[in-house]
């Protein structure tokens, strides 16, 4: 039972990220019009496009994860470690060799992409939970290593690295915050664009036909041990391209910001939004950065809502939204909505 | 040389703690084939609920059994009502799962208490004796607790039906549930005895790294070495491996500050403590995920 509903959402899901080409380039033309439109009228404020480009900055890391996690079966709970990567590699650049932000993206990318590429080396040989537990391990490790001692002259140690936002180029009368924010939206869509297109081709195949049953995979001829550290190094170039434009927005990076928390966050985001669908990885972006920014607020309300006699904390919903969430829509809220699609016109 | 002793003696005592994590860990995934990544967040959570006994006036050793069998309950709960329905789900679900107990404990254990460091006194008398320099009286008593916690536990499995019928459930579920064993609930029990054994480790090492909600999160990492170092199958390789690796972190920490002293070169110390930590756990799993004491599984076409 559980086994066929996960496969008709996943049909499903995959049906609605491919199909509707349209509609996902109208919601594109409209939200790169929304510096023209709402800020211009001061519909949105500068803080507002931050937020904005913090969800798509987010809907990128957690799309990493998804053709890691989602398309090709390999879990992760260390995404935050290729993240800070993306990060610091985008900051150091800027902060030591006073490069352009955007020469840093693919300097960033290919770090990513080699880092994730040997960590899926040993990652080969694991599966299920050891993989889980090694990239457990990864995560909580993260900050302590940002801190070593012999990295200190770049990473500039528990202080981290302050960076500035770049200003819109030809004078364009955009502010800095609308200006990155067309940036984060070009780059997203250039990449969900990529990723669309790669799951749709023998590549994507293969990586699904790994997770499905990889040793069946291995018996028609697909090189399982290629294709599972290529696409281990490209979810993490993926996740790092996000970490290295948060960072650049943010204009701030510390080891601190790397926690295991972050990593939790990208896993939730990717759970949430739809473990193995492209709209999830932008349901989930949102989410993450919705909590992360509402959820105090929220717990609050609830605290007081039902006499509470302790302040909950906004961990606390996020735990069992995770564990209510694995009962009722194991594939997230995108598999939730394609079954409910599929339900209403009655096929 | 005596510095030497002294880490080498220390490293024993965290080993001890490491090993009953460790086991706690190989209890549930003997007989369910998964990693509770919320081990170490219960085990805190634990601790703090010692702490509070201790602050309503109870005294440690009485505190300990009432937490010990409060554990227990929380951890078949957790295990009835939780994990039982997501029996045949997906290795990524139960994961999810998991990690959303330990972001639960973990913040709850927050919100209650507070984040600040508490103190937690340790229940063992302050004597000096013959080498105290070398190791501390609470060192000696987590060692010596813990290597009872064991015995208790060995003679459980050994000696009692419950315990046989615990290791039959594990071992081979469908023949003990065919032989009159009911599986599942030795299943939850395996959860309670995980539950209540990480308590007690809570709660020995609270002392010495004192009482806050991130307490366990190097604790846990190094458990999971300490039970893949053993072998993640095997009970007592997992509490090997946990004395292992507790004296592996101090032997490394200390052989990087002669490293330093000597050539003035910087390579490990006390804050490389989870990265040494996740070297080993990617060495053993890449190397020999059987561990020194497991015995390897066969995967069936």
């Amino acid at each position: 039972m559980a086994t066929t509903t996960t496969a008709n959402g996943l049909a499903a899901v995959r049906r609605m990220s491919l199909g509707q080409g349209r509609w996902v380039w109208a919601a594109v033309v409209i939200l790169a019009l929304l510096p023209i439109i709402g800020g211009k009228t001061g519909f949105i404020s500068n803080y507002g496009f931050l937020q904005l480009s913090l969800m798509i900055v987010y809907a990128i890391a957690v799309l990493g994860l998804i053709l890691l996690t989602g398309f090709n079966g390999q879990i992760s709970l260390g995404h935050g470690a290729f993240f800070a990567v993306g990060a610091y590699t985008s900051a150091v650049l800027i902060d030591q060799a006073n490069w352009p932000y955007w020469a840093t993206l693919p300097v960033a990318a290919i770090m990513c992409f080699v880092v994730g590429y040997l960590f899926g080396l040993p990652a080969l040989r694991l599966e299920g939970h050891y993989l889980a537990l090694a990239t457990f391990a990864l995560a909580v490790a993260v900050p302590q290593i940002l801190k070593y001692r012999h990295f200190e002259w770049f990473t500039n140690g528990v202080q981290g690295i302050n960076i500035f936002k770049p200003a819109p180029p030809f004078g364009l009368p955009l502010s800095g915050d609308q200006w990155m924010y067309l940036v984060v939206l070009a780059i997203a869509v250039l990449m969900f664009w990529i990723a669309r297109n790669l799951l749709d081709s023998r590549t994507g195949r293969a990586m699904m036909a790994i997770r499905d049953h990889s040793m069946a995979a291995g018996t028609m001829g697909i090189n399982v041990a290629h294709y599972k550290t290529v696409v281990f190094g490209i979810s993490a170039l993926y996740t790092g391209v996000a970490g290295a434009l948060h960072a650049i927005i943010f204009e701030f990076v510390a080891p601190d910001s790397f926690r295991f928390e972050l990593s939790i966050a990208i896993l939730v985001g990717a759970v949430v939004g739809g473990i193995a669908s492209l709209p999830g990885a932008v349901i989930g972006g949102v989410f993450v950065q919705v909590i992360e920014k509402y959820a105090d607020a929220l717990t609050k309300k609830i605290t007081t809502a039902v006499h509470l006699p302790i302040d909950l904390e906004p961990w606390t919903i996020y735990g069992i939204a995770l564990i209510v969430l694995m009962y009722t829509m194991p594939m997230g809220i995108a598999g939730g909505l394609a079954l409910l699609w599929k339900r209403l016109k009655g096929s | 040389m005596e510095q030497l002793i002294q880490q080498v003696a220390s490293g024993l005592a965290n080993g001890a703690i490491y090993a009953c994590l460790a086991l706690a860990l190989v209890m549930i995934f003997v007989s369910t084939d998964h990693i509770n990544f919320a081990q170490g967040e219960m085990a805190m959570f634990s601790a703090y609920l010692t702490w509070q006994l201790l602050q309503w006036g109870i005294n440690f050793w009485a505190a300990l059994p009432i937490v010990a069998f409060a554990s227990f309950l929380i951890g078949v709960g957790i295990e009835r009502a939780i994990l039982r329905p997501l029996h045949s789900a997906p290795v990524l679900s139960i994961v999810v799962v998991f990690i959303g107990l330990l972001t639960i404990f973990h913040s709850l254990a927050g919100a209650i208490w507070g984040h600040t460091i508490k103190e937690f006194a340790s229940p063992f008398p302050k004597v000096t004796f013959a080498g105290s320099g070398y190791i501390g009286p609470h060192q000696i008593g987590m060692v010596v607790v813990t290597i009872l916690l064991l015995l208790a536990l060995f003679a459980f499995f050994r000696l009692t039906p419950l315990g046989l019928a615990m290791r039959a459930a594990a071992q081979n579920p469908s023949s003990a549930r065919l032989a009159g064993i009911r599986v599942d609930w030795m299943l939850a029990l395996g959860w309670g005895l995980a539950a209540a054994i990480g308590a007690v480790a809570g709660s020995l090492v609270a002392p010495v790294v004192y009482l806050e909600p991130n307490m366990m999160a190097s604790i846990l990492l190094y458990g999971f070495a300490g039970a893949l170092v053993g072998g993640i199958s095997s009970p007592g390789g997992a509490v090997a491996g946990g004395f292992i690796v507790g004296v592996l972190e101090n032997l490394i920490a200390y052989f990087g500050n002669l490293l330093e002293k000597a050539s003035g070169f910087y390579l490990v110390g006390n804050g490389e403590k989870l990265s040494v930590a996740l070297i080993i756990v990617i060495t053993v799993l890449t190397l020999k995920p059987s561990g020194l004491f497991g015995h390897v599984t066969v995967k069936r076409v």
